[in-house]
C-alpha cells in the first residue's frame, strides 16, 4: 500500500515527525490566530498580532468578545439558517446529481454527449459573472405554496437552495466514480430484468458511499460560504445565512476581536462536519480513484 | 408569500384592534444600521412612538449591515422588491432618485425649518431625502503637539493655509515623535476617499466634475488645479508625511497611539478617541489650498422609494422623526452631528462647551456636497482609484486624464444623467 | 461499449433530466442572458431604455495598438536628451487626447513601451485595466496551477506513509480548505501587514537581517503574496486528489522495481508518476478553473491595488457590472473570461489527450 515502510526506525522516524509537524504548523497558525484573538480585547489583539504572542493566550483573556458578538447579531438564527439551507441543498444535491451522473456513466441515449459537455462547460462559469441575470430571473419565478400562488422567490430558503442543487463538478464527481464500477454487475442486473430505477436504488448507490462523502463534503463547503446570492435575494433579517452575517460587525470602528469570535464560531460547525466526515471522507477520495 | 403575510397581518391588525376606526397601513423601513445595536434602539423607538401616536401608519423596520446596505436596495430594486421608506446615504439619493428607485417627498417646508441644508437632499427641484444628522470631517491634532511644534492653532476664520498645513507636518516629521505626519486614513476605502479627499481637490480650485453642466469632468478634474493637487497629494506620501497603506486597525488606534501628529478623521471616531485616553485632542478646520476651506456633507437620510403607494405616510414619518428630541438622541447615541442648532443644544457633545461642539461648526461653516448627479456613484469609484493610483507613484496628469475619460463615457453613455 | 442492454432514450432523459434542467435553468439560461447584456448598452441602474450595440463593449475591452513615437528634437535637428543621455518624448497624451491628427488613438493610454532606436514604442489600450488584468490573472494561474499542483504531490506523497497518528496530519493540512476564503483572507491581511507576523518571524528568522515590508500594499509584492496564501489555502485539497490517485497504484508494482533495485527517485518516475497520469489531468483542470476564478481574496485584501497590480477579471467583471453600474460591460468581460478558459480547457484536453 505505503511506497515506504520498511525503515521507520530511530532517528529517520523522528526526522519524519518533525517535517509533519513543522508543516502542520504552516497550515494551522492562521486559524490559531484567529481562535486566541477571539478571547482578547480589541487593543491587545492588535498590539500582539506583531509578534508571538499572537498565538499565545496572554494578557486580559475573557469571553467578552462572545457576548458582545452574541448581543451584535442574532448569530444562532444565521448559523440556523446557513445550516439548513445548507443540509437540505447537500441532500437534494446528491441524489439529483447521482441520477443524472448514473444515467451518463451507464446508459447510452441520443444527445448524451452533447449534454455532458455543456454541463462540464458550467464549471467554467464563475458565478458572480451571472448573479444579476440570475436575480432577474428567479424575481419572477412563480411558486405555489400553502397560500396558493405567488410570483417571486426573494426572501425564502428555496431561493438559496433550489439554484444551487445542480452543479456540474457534483455530476462530473459521480461519473467518474460510477465509470469505475464494473459494468458487468449492471448488465447482469439488467438481463435478471432489475429495472434502471432499481440498478441505481440497489446496485449503484450501496457501492457510492465514498464518492457521496467527497461530493457532500465539497458542497457543504461550498454552501456554508454563500455570501453575494443570499445578499441579493435575501433581505429580510430572518433568511439571512452566516457570511452576510459577517457584515454586521464591520462598523467603522470595526470591534476586531468580536470579528475574531465570529468567525470562530461559524468555522466550528465546519470542523465539525468535515472532522465527523473526515475517516470516510479521506478514504472515500483515496478511493475515488479519480480518472482524468 | 410576501403578500399573503402583508394580508395576514392587516387581517389580524382589523380584527384584533376593533375599537379603532381603521386599521394602520403598513410601511416598512429599510435602515443601514444592522449590527449596530444602540443605533437599531433608537430608531426602533422612534419608529414605536410613531405608530402609538397616530393612527394610519404602521412602519416596521427591516436592518442591513452597512457594508452592504447599498448593494442589497439595489438588488431588491431590480427585482422590485422595495420598501416604502428608504434610508439612503446623501450622495447616492441622486442616482436612486433618477432611476426611479425613490419619488419626491412630500414633506412640509416648516418641518425642515432650521436644519443643516447638507442634511436635505434635493434633485431635480425636489426634496427626496431628509437626514436627523450630518458627519463632519476634522484634522485631529493634540494641543501638547502643536505647543511642542510651536503651532498657531488654526480657527474656523483663520484656518491654516498651504503653507503653514505643510509646515505643520515638516515640524511633525523634522520632531522625530511620531512615524508620520499625517494620517489621512488611506486604510478606509469605498466612500471615504471622495468624502474625505475630494474636498482638498476643491480647495485647490479642482473638482470631480464640472459643477456648471454636469456633463463633464474636463478641466475640473485634470485642470491646473486638479493637476496642483495631485502633486501635492502624491508629495504626502513621496516626502514621507503620511502612510501609503494602512490596515484598518492601524487606522482606529493609530492617533490614540500617538503614532501620528495629524490624523483627518470624522466626528464619529471623536468619542473613541476622547475615551481612548487623548485627552488634549483638538478638532482643527480644513487648511484652506486656495479655494476656501472645505469639508465633505451629507450623510444617511430618509426618503420615500419609487413604488411606493404611501408617500405621505412616509412624510409623516419623516416629519415625526425630525423632532429635536430624537436628533439629540441619535447623536447622544452615536455621536453624530444633529442636523439643528435647538437639538444640538440638547446633546451632551454638541452643545456649546461640549467636546465635539467644534464639528458643528466645521459643518456650518466648511461644509459642501460632494456632487449632486445620478452619475456621482460611478465617478466617486473613479475618483477613488485614481487617488489611490497617484498615491502609489503613477504619474499625475495621466491618472487625472485617464479618470476624466472614464468619468465622461460614462456620463455620455447614461445620455447625461437627466440634468 | 454500446449494447442494446444500456441503451434507453426514455430512461436515459428521465434520469439525467432533474439536474439538467436545473443547470440549463439557473446557470445555462443566465450566461445566455449575460451574453445578450454584452451586445447591448444596458446599465445597472437606469431609466435609459437599452438599445442594441452591437460588439461596442468588446471593442472598448480589446481595443489596443501600438504607437511610435519619435524623440523630441531641437531647432537644430538633434535628439533632446537628458543628463542619462536617454532621448526625451513627448507625452503620450499629446498624441491620445484632442488630437485630430490621431484620431485612431483617441482616448487610449500607455500601458507598456519598448524601444526600438530611439523610437519608442508605446502600447496603448482602449481599457489598460481591462488588459493588466489579463495579464495578473495569466500570472496567477501560470504560477499557481504549477506549484499547488506539485506542493500538493508532495505532500501527498509525505502523508502516503504508514506513521502512527498520520490521520492527524492529514486533517490539518486539509483544514484550511474548510475555512471560508473570506475568512482567510481577513486573517492572512493581518499576518502581511507591516507591522504583522510575517514581517516579525522573517526578521528573526533573517536574525535582524530582514527589513519588514508592506507585502499587500507594494505592487511588486501583492499578487506574489495572493499567490502565496490561496495556495496555502488549497493545496490541501489537491493533497488529497493527489492520494486518491496514489492510493490505486498497484503495491506489486512498487515491490517489483524494489527486486529489480530500483532507486527512489526511479521508482518516482516510472512507477508512481506513469501510474497518476490521469489524477494529474483532474488536478491541472480543476485548479485552472479555480485560479481564472480568482476574486474573493482581492476583494477583500486588495481591492485590485496598488497600481492595478492584483486586479484579475472577475474581479473586473465584478467591479464594473455592479461597482460602476456596467452591467453589460461587465458581462461583456465574462463572455470574453468564457472563452479564454474553454480555448485553454480544450488546449489541456488536446495536450493530454490519450494517446
Amino acid at each position: 500500500m505505503a511506497a515506504i515502510s520498511s525503515d521507520n526506525h530511530g532517528l529517520r522516524l523522528v526526522t519524519r515527525y518533525v517535517v509533519l509537524t513543522l508543516i502542520a504548523l504552516i497550515f494551522v497558525f492562521p486559524l490559531v490566530f484567529m481562535v486566541v484573538s477571539s478571547f482578547k480585547p480589541d487593543l491587545q489583539l492588535l498590539r500582539d498580532a506583531s509578534s508571538i504572542r499572537a498565538f499565545l493566550p496572554v494578557g486580559d483573556i475573557s469571553t467578552d468578545n462572545y457576548s458582545a458578538a452574541f448581543e451584535r447579531a442574532p448569530i444562532g438564527l444565521f448559523v440556523f439558517n446557513s445550516v439548513l439551507v445548507t443540509g437540505v441543498t447537500v441532500l437534494l444535491s446528491l441524489l439529483i446529481c447521482s441520477l443524472a451522473a448514473f444515467s451518463f456513466a451507464f446508459l447510452e441515449w441520443k444527445g448524451r454527449n452533447t449534454l455532458l459537455s455543456i454541463i462540464i462547460a458550467t464549471l467554467i462559469i464563475p458565478f458572480e459573472t451571472i448573479a444579476i441575470p440570475l436575480l432577474l430571473l428567479v424575481s419572477k419565478l412563480p411558486w405555489i405554496g400553502l397560500e396558493g400562488l405567488s410570483v417571486g422567490w426573494l426572501n425564502s430558503y428555496r431561493v438559496q437552495i433550489i439554484p444551487w442543487i445542480a452543479d456540474g463538478l457534483t455530476i462530473f464527481l459521480f461519473v467518474q466514480f460510477f465509470k469505475d464500477l464494473p459494468r458487468d454487475l449492471i448488465e447482469a442486473s439488467r438481463v435478471e430484468g432489475a429495472s434502471w430505477w432499481q440498478i441505481y436504488r440497489r446496485v449503484v448507490m450501496p457501492l457510492s458511499g465514498p464518492v457521496i462523502a467527497t461530493a457532500a463534503i465539497l458542497k457543504f463547503l461550498v454552501m456554508y460560504n454563500q455570501y453575494l446570492w443570499p445578499l441579493i435575494v435575501v433581505q429580510e433579517e430572518t433568511y439571512r445565512p452566516v457570511m452576510v452575517g459577517l457584515q454586521y460587525f464591520f462598523q467603522l470602528n470595526t470591534a476586531w476581536g468580536e470579528v475574531m469570535a465570529y468567525l470562530t464560531i461559524i468555522t466550528v460547525p465546519v470542523l465539525a462536519f468535515y472532522l465527523a466526515l473526515q475517516r470516510a471522507f479521506i478514504a472515500s477520495i483515496a478511493s475515488t480513484g479519480v480518472k482524468g | 408569500m410576501n403578500l399573503s403575510t402583508t394580508l395576514a397581518g392587516a387581517l389580524v391588525a382589523s380584527t384584533s384592534i376593533v375599537g379603532m376606526a381603521a386599521a394602520q397601513t403598513e410601511l416598512t423601513m429599510w435602515y443601514h444600521g444592522g449590527g449596530n445595536e444602540v443605533e437599531s434602539d433608537l430608531l426602533d423607538s422612534i419608529v414605536t412612538d410613531f405608530n402609538a401616536a397616530q393612527s394610519d401608519w404602521m412602519v416596521s423596520v427591516e436592518s442591513f449591515p452597512q457594508g452592504s446596505y447599498n448593494d442589497s436596495v439595489v438588488a431588491a430594486a431590480l427585482a422590485g422588491n422595495l420598501p416604502c421608506i428608504l434610508d439612503v446615504d446623501g450622495p447616492v439619493m441622486p442616482n436612486w432618485a433618477w432611476a426611479g428607485y425613490m419619488q419626491p417627498l412630500p414633506i412640509s417646508d416648516a418641518a425642515l425649518d432650521g436644519h443643516l441644508d447638507s442634511t436635505i437632499g434635493r434633485w431635480a427641484g425636489e426634496v427626496y431625502s431628509v437626514g436627523l444628522w450630518e458627519a463632519a470631517v476634522a484634522l485631529y491634532a493634540r494641543q501638547s503637539t502643536l505647543d511642542a511644534l510651536g503651532l498657531r492653532t488654526p480657527t474656523l476664520d483663520a484656518p491654516w493655509d498651504t503653507e503653514e498645513f505643510m509646515g505643520a507636518l515638516e515640524a511633525a516629521k523634522a520632531s522625530g515623535d511620531y512615524e508620520f505626519a499625517f494620517d489621512p486614513g488611506m486604510a478606509w476605502t469605498g466612500e471615504w476617499y471622495p468624502y474625505a479627499f475630494s474636498p482638498f481637490l476643491q480647495s485647490f480650485g479642482g473638482d470631480i466634475v464640472d459643477r456648471s453642466t454636469y456633463q463633464t469632468a474636463e478641466g475640473a478634474l485634470n485642470g491646473d488645479a486638479a493637476i496642483a493637487f495631485g502633486d501635492w497629494w502624491q508629495s504626502l506620501f513621496t516626502e514621507g508625511y503620511a502612510p501609503v497603506s494602512q490596515d484598518p486597525a492601524t487606522r482606529d488606534t493609530g492617533f490614540i497611539d500617538g503614532k501620528y501628529a495629524f490624523s483627518w478623521n470624522g466626528n464619529w471616531a471623536g468619542v473613541a478617541t476622547l475615551d481612548g485616553g487623548v485627552d488634549d485632542v483638538v478638532f482643527l478646520p480644513a487648511p484652506d489650498f486656495g479655494n476656501g476651506p472645505v469639508i465633505g456633507a451629507g450623510s444617511w437620510q430618509f426618503g420615500a422609494s419609487g413604488t411606493c403607494e404611501h408617500p405621505d405616510g412616509v412624510a409623516a414619518f419623516v416629519e415625526h422623526a425630525l423632532q429635536d428630541e430624537y436628533l439629540a438622541a441619535f447623536s447622544d447615541g452615536i455621536g453624530l452631528i444633529p442636523s439643528t442648532t435647538e437639538a444640538a443644544a440638547m446633546t451632551t457633545n454638541y452643545a456649546p462647551g461640549g467636546a465635539l461642539e467644534p464639528f458643528f461648526g466645521l459643518s456650518e461653516a466648511q461644509a459642501l456636497v460632494r456632487p449632486v448627479s445620478p452619475g456621482y456613484v460611478v465617478a466617486a469609484k473613479v475618483f477613488e482609484k485614481a487617488l489611490a493610483d497617484i498615491a502609489n507613484g503613477a504619474d499625475v496628469a495621466d491618472t487625472l486624464d485617464a479618470a476624466v475619460d472614464e468619468i465622461n463615457t460614462d456620463i455620455e453613455r447614461n445620455g447625461g444623467y437627466g440634468h | 461499449m454500446a449494447s442494446k442492454l444500456t441503451t434507453s432514450n426514455r430512461a436515459g432523459w428521465a434520469f439525467a433530466l432533474p439536474g439538467f434542467g436545473l443547470l440549463a435553468m439557473f446557470i445555462v439560461v443566465p450566461f445566455f442572458f449575460a451574453f445578450f447584456l454584452s451586445l447591448t448598452n444596458q446599465r445597472l441602474i437606469s431609466p435609459n431604455p437599452t438599445e442594441f450595440v452591437g460588439l461596442d463593449n468588446y471593442r472598448n475591452l480589446l481595443g489596443i495598438r501600438v504607437l511610435s513615437i519619435e524623440p523630441e528634437v531641437n531647432a537644430a535637428g538633434e535628439i533632446v536628451r537628458d543628463e542619462t543621455g536617454a532621448p526625451e518624448y513627448p507625452r503620450v497624451r499629446t498624441f491620445t487626447r484632442n488630437n485630430p491628427d490621431y484620431p485612431q488613438y483617441a482616448g487610449m493610454r500607455e500601458w507598456f513601451r519598448w524601444h526600438s532606436g530611439d523610437t519608442a514604442k508605446v502600447v496603448v489600450a482602449r481599457d489598460v485595466v481591462f488588459w493588466k488584468s489579463l495579464r495578473n490573472t495569466l500570472m496567477f494561474v501560470l504560477v499557481v496551477a504549477p506549484v499547488q499542483g506539485a506542493l500538493a504531490l508532495g505532500l501527498a506523497l509525505l502523508i502516503n506513509q504508514r506513521l502512527r497518528a498520520i490521520n492527524i496530519y492529514r486533517a490539518i493540512y486539509f483544514m484550511p480548505v474548510v475555512v471560508s476564503i473570506v475568512v482567510v483572507s481577513l486573517l492572512w491581511r493581518f499576518l502581511y501587514a507591516e507591522e504583522g507576523l510575517l514581517n516579525s518571524i522573517l526578521h528573526g528568522l533573517s536574525f535582524g537581517m530582514f527589513e519588514g515590508r508592506d507585502w499587500l500594499g507594494d505592487p511588486d509584492t501583492a499578487l506574489g503574496a495572493i499567490k502565496a496564501m490561496s495556495i496555502w489555502q488549497a493545496v490541501g485539497f489537491h493533497m488529497v486528489i493527489w492520494l486518491s490517485g496514489l492510493q490505486t497504484i498497484s503495491p506489486t508494482l512498487y515491490e517489483a522495481s524494489a527486486i529489480e533495485g530500483a532507486s527512489k527517485w526511479q521508482t518516482f518516475r516510472y512507477v508512481t508518476w506513469p501510474g497518476l497520469r490521469n489524477t494529474a489531468v483532474l488536478v491541472l483542470i480543476v485548479i485552472t478553473m479555480q485560479a481564472f476564478a480568482l476574486f474573493a481574496q482581492i476583494d477583500v485584501m486588495t481591492n485590485g491595488g496598488p497600481l492595478d497590480s492584483t486586479t484579475t477579471v472577475v474581479f473586473q467583471a465584478v467591479e464594473r457590472g455592479y461597482g460602476k453600474q456596467d452591467i453589460s460591460g461587465g458581462a461583456a468581460i465574462s463572455v470574453i473570461l468564457f472563452l479564454l478558459v474553454l480555448t485553454i480547457s480544450l488546449i489541456q484536453r488536446y495536450l493530454t489527450r490519450e494517446k
